[in-house]
């Protein structure tokens, strides 16, 4: 499964009031690290939990700060408690879950894996989205999906202003109210194969939406070429 | 970078913690900003009891400016030390106090005034400025702080944050300012002065000619939205409210979270992540370009 569900109970714990997170972060990256590990007090600490590429399931009790679980490969990372700039940040696979909101730049060009937040995210959630699959319980702030690439983009609540500017093929799916779409951002037909993706995407986030009520967004594919037309404006 | 933090206490039972808490508000941001810091704390009662004005002068040295700004006022200023900074206290408005320390002092650089804010800054790591200061020990009803890595000026004590500019109005910044120079240009036209050649000031003193000019402090913040060009989170204190603005595009963080007790904003959550029943706080990030203010 993706999102980790772990208990604590056989989990290695790292208490971040002692224990500097590079240490963490070292132990994290040991060749065949243990299978389960708890982090406590992290105090909205920044880095934890980055760079892991082993199959292990890490739970963090409370607030983490910047960057957290970015670039991670394999691993399940949750966060129980809300999470700063940078979430997930180039996330390559494995899944990350924070319970509560998110700051900017969740899941910055991330490249595989998926990314729940339970809560809201501020700006630009899934900016250069490059494969990852993004789903968010509340909202999202403004240029979410900015220069988005590929990937699927899921947001439960609403959407900030310029909503997928200047995307390419990653395909946004909102179930709210979208303030404004950005530039080459168009709204598309749901299909029945879209209506799966989604229902797939809502499923591994643990989430039961009713997939009938989202909207898709995506790229008019106007930005591809240059238009001779405009041939002044170059 | 730069880091700033703010509260505003509403529990009074909290108030003879207020410099305790904002102590280690301020030293959890050191690394957002280790070139200065700077404080300001209101209505501190051991630091400035009611009746009394302060103003905040930099590094003013042995000469005899004690004397003449007593003989301007015309009663007695006394004077305590705060590493680099020197509050001169009297029992006068504000005004009068100020006008004093203008008038028989021009040499001293002045960087704070106010009959309940005390303005402090520095030059160095806010943990030794803190320690300098006694910020720990202090009490009082809200404080604003400032971690500052330094990029539009040089790295002087008069660069530091808060800017005080006016009576009992202070801010801090993060962020820089592309038009600054401009903005300085129309506000010299109009008569306003100016103690540095930091960004962050020219905000500062917009605000205050705004305000002086009838402005309520959001409209001079919406103001701040229309006129300056750049990055910013500003947080704006006047005698007893606490103000947020963050630019149109949300360049800079900002976390704001409150309780019964409190009302914080901070850079980050590390900066919070000690204040008391933090736990159960609303937690949330202000929306761009929209003002947010707490009176106390």
């Amino acid at each position: 499964m993706d999102v980790l569900t772990t208990t604590a109970m056989t989990a290695v714990t790292v208490d971040l009031a002692a224990t500097p997170v590079r240490e963490l972060n070292a132990a994290l990256h040991a060749p065949a690290p243990a299978p389960r590990w708890r982090v406590t007090h992290p105090a909205g600490a920044h880095n934890v939990a980055v760079g892991i590429d082993a199959p292990v399931a890490v739970q963090i009790d409370g607030p983490v700060g910047y960057y957290c679980a970015g670039m991670n490969q394999q691993a399940d990372v949750l966060v129980r408690g809300n999470a700063g700039t940078g979430l997930a940040e180039n996330v390559m696979s494995g899944s990350v879950r924070v319970t509560g909101s998110a700051s900017q730049s969740v899941a910055a060009s991330g490249c595989g894996g998926l990314v729940v937040v339970d809560g809201d995210t501020g700006a630009r959630c899934g900016i250069a989205l490059r494969g990852a699959d993004v789903v968010v319980g509340g909202s999202v702030g403004h240029m979410s999906a900015f220069m988005a690439q590929s990937g699927r983009i899921v947001v439960c609540g609403d959407a900030g202003h310029s909503l997928g500017d200047s995307i390419y093929e990653a395909r946004l799916y909102v179930r709210g109210a979208v303030a404004s779409l950005g530039t080459d951002c168009v709204e598309k037909p749901m299909r029945d194969e879209h209506r799966a993706e989604l229902a797939g995407l809502l499923a591994r986030a643990g989430r039961d939406d009713d997939p009938a009520l989202f909207r898709r967004y995506g790229s008019a594919r106007r930005l591809y070429h240059f238009d001779s037309a405009n041939h002044a404006a170059y | 970078m730069c880091g700033i933090a703010a509260l505003q206490v509403r529990d009074p039972a909290l108030r003879p913690r207020l410099g305790a808490l904002m102590a280690e508000m301020t030293c959890r941001l050191v690394d957002r900003g280790p070139d200065a810091a700077g404080i300001a704390v209101y209505d501190a009662p051991e630091l400035l009891p009611a009746g009394w004005s302060a103003v905040s002068v930099l590094d003013p040295g042995e000469a005899g400016w004690r004397d003449s700004v007593s003989a301007a006022l015309g009663s007695e200023v006394d004077v305590r030390l705060f590493g680099p900074t020197a509050v001169l206290r009297a029992r006068a408005t504000t005004a009068a106090l100020a006008g004093a320390v203008r008038s028989a002092a021009p040499e001293l650089t002045r960087i704070g005034r106010g009959a309940h804010a005390v303005t402090l800054k520095g030059v160095g790591l806010a943990e030794e400025l803190t320690e300098a200061f006694g910020i720990g020990a202090m009490g009082g009803t809200q404080a604003i702080a400032h971690t500052r890595m330094a990029t539009e000026s040089a790295v002087v004590a008069s660069g530091s944050h808060p800017f005080s500019v006016d009576d009992d109005l202070c801010l801090v910044h993060n962020g820089s300012f592309s038009n600054h120079a401009s903005v300085r240009r129309t506000l010299r036209r109009q008569g306003v002065d100016f103690d540095s050649e930091n960004d962050s000031e020219v905000a500062a003193r917009f605000i205050g000619h705004r305000m002086t000019a009838g402005d309520t402090l959001t409209e001079a913040l919406d103001r701040v939205v229309a006129v300056f060009d750049g990055f910013y989170t500003l947080v704006v204190t006047t005698a007893d409210t606490l103000a947020v603005l963050r630019d149109p595009i949300a360049c800079k963080p900002a976390i704001v979270a409150e309780t019964p007790a409190w009302v914080a904003v901070a850079s980050e959550y590390r900066a919070l992540a000690e204040l008391p029943s933090v736990e159960t706080a609303r937690i949330f990030e202000p929306e761009p370009g929209r003002v947010y203010t707490w009176t106390s």
